[in-house]
């Protein structure tokens, strides 16, 4: 709880400070050109500085989880994507994975039950963490894809595409506080919205991931909460001027920045935080979306038996070889009836 | 502890912090520490007598300097660790899936904790993040305290991979507590249930130390107990030159019930072949062990052990090897075996002589597991057997850890029990193949110390046989490992009594028809067969 | 210690398919396209080479006007809502009179109200909506008085 309230003060105050800096001039040019430059910057070089940083690691050892039959008899079934075998099987095995989180979809929940016979323990499927995982994953993608109008000039037909599905369920709702109908509710959003809602319930309400969670792990639901609601009041309930934001983005997008005038602050506080979760990525557990295509245990393939693999670092090392054995035993083994080799 | 007060309820985490929670050593839990001979016996680091129980653990005086070092050094050596350090997003998926969290209801033998442990040192030792912000960042400072409280739970895992199984990232908690027990091995934190077998292996070729006549000696009971059986002497070759098969099996199953009636199976096994297909199968001393204690203790031991498999097949001049009934032993010959002391280019590429298959699969390592070998020799009918001599038998299939998830022998040993027995019945699917349970024993744990662990770890697995035990009145628990006979009998014992363990070429050699047998009323249990209970009474 | 890999290399059977343990270059490609990913932004514009943005025209009614249903910055960002909302209250409810904060009276009507100031859709309307990638919808059904039938109907 700490964890969460420590966090939760640190996103109040990346919320706060671009509220108050979007009345002042300066502070415009630093959260809608410099911070998100720097963001960009932190982003793509901490990425590539981690990923060669693990590239310099050496896999010695070809050490998949094996979660399917070996291929070994002819007569007897592979199964080539939980145990690949071939550099296929690895694809397809690396594809479902990244692309369906096949191993979360595995995952079984265990409960204690009082029976008739005594006590007995039970594991039954568990599918909610894989769902809201789906959902918070894929949502998150559309939304991006999404904002990619912002960011090209002309908007190619395959993101107008993306919207118009995403927005393709309408509602409407009118009162004199607010109202939603025009511009439509993306689908995207909300579900991500209720995605990391669900994900951060986990920790705070399931004592065992409550447990283990670490401020590393409420900032970055936090932060995307909150970049998730500032993003839906702008769209729906405090509306800036589209124009506007889009030529500061394709500014951004060509090296020409300009600040525009007559944005509200919500802009601003959902480009300050964008900035601080791109940012914050490289340093984090998020950088997982790179880390999961670099898992010895599935990127390689189960064939150890059948190919030799070569550790980098294979080093030579001492061992008690058959002499030295003989040279202790051999009075022993000739009384035993063994064959010796040295009389 | 009476089987229904272990049987805990109860997994919620404390109110506390893990971070400020204090490891308790608590008795029944933890392994001795390692006899310091044993320790300089393999030249290992920093061998002395200490006492987990006891407040000073006589570390070295830069006990940290060298734990960071090794940690620093491993972190380029293997990029596991450093991906499993970085990307693990703590959604808990790995929690309830460990049978020792399941098992003891202890928090930090949830995985991710397990490897939290770790992750906190790296954290405040190794990454920018963690530098800056310390203890709000989830980092901690290397302190006495931390380190024996990972030595604890480093010594609470069985390196099963049941875990990463399931996660999404594949973070493998046998390889976080592998590499992070060759960071105790650095500071001579070595239990003695580990150092002393490798120390064994190491001089008389086997964990058990033991020397060659013993060997012997244990054949020639068996070989006395088999020829009551079927009317004739079985005796092994052992040290013979150019056979075509060198047979390693791990040395429990020379030594201990019901082990021994696994290698009874495989001496009868040998001697059909030898009468009926004339081939030459032979054992050897120096190289008796199948299993390899190393695995648990450091990389280089693991390859110094490993390496005599090899050496003594060139010196023997063989074709090929066949090994054991074994769990981990198979995880190193599969996984590490041809990497490290490989490659064994003196060896041919195993084909079975008597059907011809040639086994593709161990092209490479030339090393073929016995129940792919059996298995294609009952496909090609190569054996007589009669499996109602197993009709006592109502069995059911423990998929050893390593076998299934760090290899993936999943329908060998099932064609093999099914052709050598009549019945036959799974265990619920969430409990076998690549979801299987611990045996509770494996990675060095089966310490008689540590037997309140062991009985915890072993529940979940005991609870899925006593399911098919009550609705299938399954009364034998079949294996392919060595551990797991002397494990499960205990833990049968305890949770499930009445269910007896089993390896799987017991049964074979109980339904082999040998060539000339006498007429057969003894199983190798020298229990009479079904049907048999009469004459037995009579003889 | 690269020395002992290739020594190793070169004893292994031709039979045996040497794995390299260097995933290096996949792991550059990897990068090479995420990064292409990435900034796609940047040279998908330097590519299209996209002009700047055309001003919004006001017609000359409009200009001779000088107000509108609300202040010019309001109706920027939320014409749309106000839009949606006299259609509800004129499809719903039949109350075609919008009294607007600033005390004016203005019939509820896109062809009739809006349209008829704002008659140069191409210049007006068009050049945000393009630009900023946002679809209408209201010509789907409305006249609009600036057009002829023919250029309606279609």
């Amino acid at each position: 709880m700490k964890n969460f309230l420590i966090s939760l003060v640190a996103i109040a105050a990346l919320w706060l400070i671009p509220y108050f800096a979007a009345n002042v001039a300066v502070l415009k040019l630093l959260i809608a050109v410099i911070i998100p430059y720097a963001a960009v910057v932190i982003f793509l070089v901490g990425f590539i500085y981690k990923v060669i940083d693990w590239s310099k690691s050496a896999v010695p050892f070809r050490i998949p989880t094996t979660a399917g039959q070996q291929k070994s008899l002819p007569w007897i079934k592979a199964n080539n994507i939980d145990n690949p075998f071939t550099k296929m099987g690895v694809i397809i095995r690396m594809l479902l994975e990244v692309l369906a989180f096949r191993s979360l979809f595995r995952n079984t929940t265990m409960s204690v039950s009082e029976t008739e016979h005594g006590k007995r323990l039970a594991y039954k499927t568990e599918i909610f963490l894989w769902i809201g995982a789906m959902a918070f994953h894929y949502c998150f993608l559309v939304v991006v894809l999404r904002h990619l109008r912002f960011f090209l000039d002309p908007v190619p037909a395959c993101v107008q595409l993306v919207e118009f599905f995403d927005g393709l369920m309408r509602v409407e709702f009118f009162s004199s506080v607010f109202s939603i109908g025009l511009p439509g509710i993306m689908m995207s959003g909300l579900i991500l919205l209720a995605a990391a809602i669900f994900l951060l319930g986990r920790r705070l309400f399931n004592a065992k991931v409550k447990y283990i969670s670490l401020m590393a792990d409420y900032f970055p639901l936090q932060l995307i909460i909150a970049i998730a609601i500032s993003g839906i009041f702008m769209r729906h309930f405090f509306k800036v001027d589209l124009t506007a934001v889009k030529q500061l983005s394709m500014g951004l997008a060509t090296f020409s920045p300009v600040i525009p005038t007559n944005v509200g602050s919500i802009f601003y506080i959902h480009i300050f935080l964008v900035s601080m979760l791109v940012m914050y990525i490289p340093f984090s557990k998020l950088m997982h979306m790179a880390g999961v295509f670099l898992s010895p245990t599935r990127n390689l393939t189960a064939d150890t038996r059948m190919n030799r693999h070569i550790n980098p670092w294979n080093h030579d090392v001492k061992t008690h070889n058959y002499d030295e054995y003989e040279d202790e035993f051999r009075e022993v083994m000739k009384n035993a009836g063994l064959r010796v080799e040295k009389e | 502890m009476k089987p229904d007060e272990l049987f805990r309820t109860e997994h919620q985490p404390p109110e506390t912090e893990w971070t400020e929670t204090p490891a308790e050593i608590k008795k029944g839990y933890y392994c001795y520490a390692s006899n310091p001979k044993s320790v300089e016996h393999l030249d290992l680091p920093h061998a002395r007598a200490w006492n987990p129980l006891e407040e000073d653990w006589k570390l070295p005086e830069n006990w940290q300097e060298i734990f960071l070092n090794g940690f620093r050094e491993r972190l380029t050596k293997f990029r596991t660790l450093k991906i499993f350090m970085d990307i693990c997003v703590r959604c808990g998926a790995c929690a309830d899936k460990c049978h020792f969290f399941i098992g003891t209801g202890d928090p930090k033998n949830m995985p991710v904790l397990r490897a939290e442990l770790l992750r906190s040192i790296y954290r405040n030792d190794f990454t920018t993040a963690g530098k800056l912000l310390g203890k709000l960042g989830g980092g901690r400072k290397l302190t006495v305290k931390v380190l024996k409280e990972l030595w604890y739970y480093l010594f609470q895992c069985s390196e099963c991979r049941r875990c990463s199984v399931y996660c999404p990232y594949g973070i493998d908690t046998a390889e976080i507590t592998m590499l992070g027990r060759e960071l105790m091995n650095l500071i001579g934190l070595n239990i003695d249930w580990i150092a002393t077998p490798i120390a064994n292996c190491y001089r008389t070729g086997n964990h058990l130390g033991l020397e060659p006549h013993a060997i012997t000696d244990a054949m020639e009971f068996f070989t006395e107990d088999i020829e009551d059986i079927v009317g004739y002497d079985c005796k092994p070759a052992v040290f013979e030159e150019k056979a075509d098969i060198l047979f390693i099996t791990p040395s429990g199953d020379l030594f201990a019930d019901p082990g021994t009636f696994t290698a009874m199976g495989y001496l009868m096994l040998f001697e059909y072949l030898k009468r009926e297909y004339d081939l030459k199968v032979t054992w050897s001393t120096y190289a008796s062990e199948g299993g390899n204690f190393g695995l648990f203790t450091s990389n280089e031991v693991m390859k110094r052990l490993n390496a005599k498999m090899y050496a003594e097949a060139k010196r023997l001049g063989v074709k090929w090897i066949l090994g054991g009934e074994c769990g981990h032993m198979w995880r190193v010959i599969n996984q590490y075996m041809t990497t490290m002391n490989g490659p064994a280019n003196f060896l041919e590429e195993p084909v079975n002589p008597i059907t011809g298959t040639k086994f593709e699969n161990a092209r490479a390592n030339k090393m073929v597991h016995i129940t792919e070998f059996t298995a294609d020799l009952i496909k090609n009918n190569k054996l007589k057997l009669d499996p109602s001599r197993n009709d006592n038998v109502r069995m059911t299939f423990h998929d050893s850890c390593n076998p299934s998830r760090g290899m993936g022998l999943l329908e060998e040993p099932r064609y093999v029990i099914k052709s050598v027995c009549n019945h036959f019945y799974e265990m619920p699917a969430n409990t076998i193949r690549e979801h299987t349970f611990c045996c509770g024993g494996g990675s060095g744990l089966n310490a008689g110390e540590c037997e309140e662990l062991r009985m915890a770890g072993g529940l979940p697995r005991a609870n899925a046989v006593k399911y098919v035990n009550e609705k299938y009145g399954v009364n034998t628990l079949g294996t392919i490992c060595a551990i797991d006979r002397a494990v499960l009998t205990e833990t049968m014992n305890y949770w499930v009594p009445g269910v007896e363990v089993a390896g799987i070429h017991e049964l074979v050699g109980n339904a082999l028809i040998m060539p000339d047998e006498k007429k057969r009323t003894k199983n190798l249990r020298m229990e009479p067969l079904p049907g048999m209970e009469e004459e037995e009474s009579n003889e | 210690m690269n020395d002992k890999a290739e020594l190793s290399n070169a004893s292994a059977s031709a039979s045996m398919k040497l794995i390299p343990s260097g995933d290096k270059k996949w792991i550059i490609l990897g990068l090479i396209i995420f990064v292409g990913l990435f900034t796609f932004p940047i040279w998908y514009n330097m590519l299209k080479c996209s002009a700047p943005i055309q001003p919004v025209v006001l017609s000359a009614k409009a200009k001779a006007a000088g107000y509108c249903v609300l202040p010019k910055s309001e109706m920027v960002s939320a014409h749309m809502q106000i839009l949606d909302e006299w259609r509800d209250i004129v499809v719903r409810e039949g109350e075609r009179t919008y009294t607007s904060p600033s005390g004016k009276i203005f019939t509820m009507s896109l062809s009739n109200t809006c349209l008829d100031c704002h008659n140069n859709q191409a210049e007006f309307c068009d050049r945000c909506h393009q630009y900023a990638s946002v679809k209408t919808y209201c010509m789907d059904c409305h006249v609009n008085p600036s057009k002829s039938l023919k250029e309606n109907m279609q």
